[in-house]
């Protein structure tokens, strides 16, 4: 059997000619004064595991809510499939939405709690069996069918959230925060299943997540949003490496922070200074700066390279005092003390060092290539 | 360091009650205890002692229970004939069964009318929902017997509704409203309108709108989702509100005497003439033990079954 194509290695958003399934246009929604999203346009493809990453507050949640209906927008259109939602009840819509806090119903089984949807449905009771026990055996849930939800650990009722919503194979599936109320070590589990999940089932998700990790592992792209604002759409891979703004290089992973002044400089390479970086950064030339410019270069901690001697070699380089070693397993994070009071942070691997760590007070080496920060304009 | 500090500090009064095998926790359920002891179970013997003795003209009008005869032999004088009378006396059986029948229908119509209310509330914002709540519990605020007696004033033939049906020419010739089984129905679900939404309201509050908006989501209309989750869910503050409305209202006493007519049958009624008309204290306690069994039997039913479920939820 041919291996069926993820919808990773398609990639229709790279194609100018594909046809987005969901169109959300300037959508923009109020609470009284309060803007919860503000002129959102977005296109997501089918079959996309798309994830919307932001803080609390940010107007993820509701946003989907909108997808759902539960909320009606205050002005711009949603169209699932080509179909305009704006007059269709969330009863009608070809949605189903997993919940933050699952919202099973207490009152019944796993078993029919999974069959609600279909028999709202009218779809027949033995097809409505058969379907519910394929379901549950999908997620794992085959010998609980009769329990109460009350009677499920954390993750058990996570899944039948899953398959109460997705028995109905809905067009777009909505996840709020599908992962929130599990432990670290099932969440990390879950992840990996519930990308299966979407992959064996085509289905389109949507997955609301405050937790970058978890939008990393999951998306095909990943909406960063901001303040009622979509700040970047792109793959995991490039928001983490090309973030276009301070606001995602912060908010995606961790970073070190210069503001600085681009200098006009060798042609080759571009000159930045930063003075509370302690020194100029040289970084590969970007297109569209002008000399004086006002800018902020992002270093990802585990781009530097930490040593005891001046490797020598690499465009940039500092020197410092270790300030402060985190062990965290197969990483530890350093702190590093520049001697114009500049921190910087830096994690390295600890096999690197494992038979002589580098520890507090010790006199280091600081340095990354030309190609490692990045350079943002906002 | 002594071993005299090491001794947790006691108070003098806790230290002698200590003596009496007394501690804190026993004190705190003494008192109601104590009370119920004092106010429901004593006079509730003493009623049911009543209710095993021969009615005779003294005072108190019953005979005693037991006494000693002239040379100091003990007599037993219990007897199960008002019980037995209650039964032979169709007044007592049909005032029973027309109580459950009154009390059953308004607790049905005060639910209809309660549920509604007490939903909105529930899901009213904050500062409207206070004001609402506050409005409910208001009439509790007059007297009830006050308010009872204005529904008079509304009712009868030239009362406040009919006068105002007539001047608008919708009638001609006054409903009779009052000293009705109707008057008293009204009477019932007005009074005890806030029992049933209260509980209601407390239970309602409590619904996690996202298990709404889960059935909306999963293809439920607005309908559906109330016949099949909200109802159910709302169950237990259905039955306490149901409980509260239906118990007082089969013993109601002064809403049937003020609205009702001579034909309404009410085992309050009833019990009030064989106590203060009749002076026949033996059957009057007889009816009201027997009113007891007839609730207790049923709550208790209910409660193991809300019990049972309650063990599964």
């Amino acid at each position: 059997m041919a291996k069926q194509a993820v919808a990773a290695d398609t990639r229709p958003w790279a194609d100018p000619t594909a046809i987005p399934f969901i169109r959300i246009k300037n959508i923009t929604k109020k609470f009284g004064d309060f803007t919860a999203v503000n002129n959102v346009s977005l296109d997501i493809y089918r079959s996309e595991l798309f994830c919307l990453l932001g803080g609390s507050g940010c107007g993820k949640s509701t946003l989907l809510r909108m997808l759902a209906g539960f909320e009606t927008p205050t002005s711009g259109t949603i169209e699932i499939d080509g179909q305009d939602m704006s007059n269709v009840a969330p009863y009608d819509r070809p949605t189903n939405m997993m919940f933050q806090s699952y919202a099973l119903f207490p009152h019944m089984s796993v078993e029919k709690n999974v069959a609600y949807g279909l028999l709202r449905d009218g779809v027949a009771k033995e097809e409505c069996a058969a379907r519910v026990a394929e379901m549950l055996k999908l997620v794992k849930l085959g010998d609980f069918a009769k329990r109460k939800p009350h009677q499920l650990s954390g993750g058990q009722r996570q899944r039948v959230a899953l398959a109460r919503s997705l028995i109905k194979k809905p067009k777009l599936l909505l996840l709020d925060e599908p992962l929130g109320a599990l432990d670290k070590k099932l969440r990390e589990e879950t992840q990996f299943e519930l990308v299966k999940i979407q992959e064996s089932l085509g289905v389109t998700f949507i997955v609301v997540t405050h937790d970058q990790e978890e939008a990393m592992t999951l998306s095909t792209r990943i909406g960063v949003m901001n303040a009622g604002e979509i700040v970047q759409v792109d793959e995991p891979r490039n928001v983490y490496e090309e973030p276009n703004s301070r606001f995602v290089a912060d908010f995606v992973g961790s970073v070190n922070l210069f503001e600085g002044e681009v200098d006009a400089g060798a042609a080759d390479k571009l000159r930045i200074t930063a003075p509370n970086s302690g020194g100029d950064i040289i970084v590969d030339p970007v297109a569209g700066l002008k000399a004086k410019q006002k800018v902020w270069v992002a270093i990802r901690p585990e781009k530097i390279r930490l040593t005891r001697e001046n490797p020598k070699g690499l465009a940039n380089e500092r020197q410092g005092v270790v300030e402060e070693v985190a062990y965290m397993g197969d990483i530890s994070v350093y702190k590093v003390h520049l001697d114009n009071g500049a921190v910087i942070k830096v994690t390295e691997p600890n096999i690197t060092y494992v038979d002589n760590p580098i520890k507090w007070d010790e006199h280091v080496w600081l340095s990354w290539s030309s190609s490692d920060g990045v350079v943002l304009t906002q | 360091m002594s071993t005299a500090e090491a001794i947790p500090r006691i108070g003098l009064t806790a230290r002698v009650l200590s003596k009496f095998g007394l501690n804190g926790r026993a004190l705190v359920i003494a008192v109601p205890l104590l009370w119920l002891t004092v106010f429901f179970l004593i006079p509730f013997l003493v009623v049911a002692k009543i209710s095993f003795s021969e009615a005779m003209i003294a005072r108190p009008p019953y005979a005693p229970l037991w006494e000693y005869g002239e040379n100091g032999e003990f007599i037993w004088n219990a007897q199960l004939g008002n019980y037995s009378y209650l039964w032979e006396d169709s007044l007592y059986v049909n005032s029973y069964l027309s109580s459950i029948k009154i009390a059953g229908i308004s607790t049905i119509f005060a639910l209809l009318v309660g549920y509604p209310m007490a939903y909105y509330i529930a899901r009213a914002e904050e500062p409207k929902r206070t004001l609402l709540l506050l409005l409910v519990i208001l009439p509790f605020w007059t007297s009830f017997l006050l308010r009872v007696y204005a529904w008079i004033g509304f009712l009868k033939s030239n009362g406040v509704i009919n006068n105002i049906l007539m001047s608008l020419g919708i009638i001609n010739e006054p409903i009779v409203m009052l000293q009705t089984d109707f008057a008293v129905y009204l009477g019932i679900v007005y009074t005890y309108l806030p029992f049933m939404i209260l509980p209601l309201y407390a239970n309602l509050v409590k619904l996690d709108s996202s298990l709404l908006e889960a059935s909306g989501d999963l293809g439920a209309k607005p309908a559906t989702t109330f016949f099949l989750i909200t109802l159910p869910l709302s169950m237990p503050g259905v039955i306490a509100g149901c409980m509260l409305v239906f118990i007082p209202a089969i013993g109601e006493f002064v809403i049937p005497s003020l609205l009702g007519g001579p034909d309404t049958l009410m085992i309050g009624k009833v019990l009030w003439n064989e106590f203060f008309s009749n002076r026949d204290w033996p059957v009057a306690s007889a009816v009201a033990i027997a009113m007891l069994a007839l609730l207790v039997i049923p709550i208790m039913v209910l409660r193991r079954a809300q019990g049972a479920e309650n063990a599964h939820v």
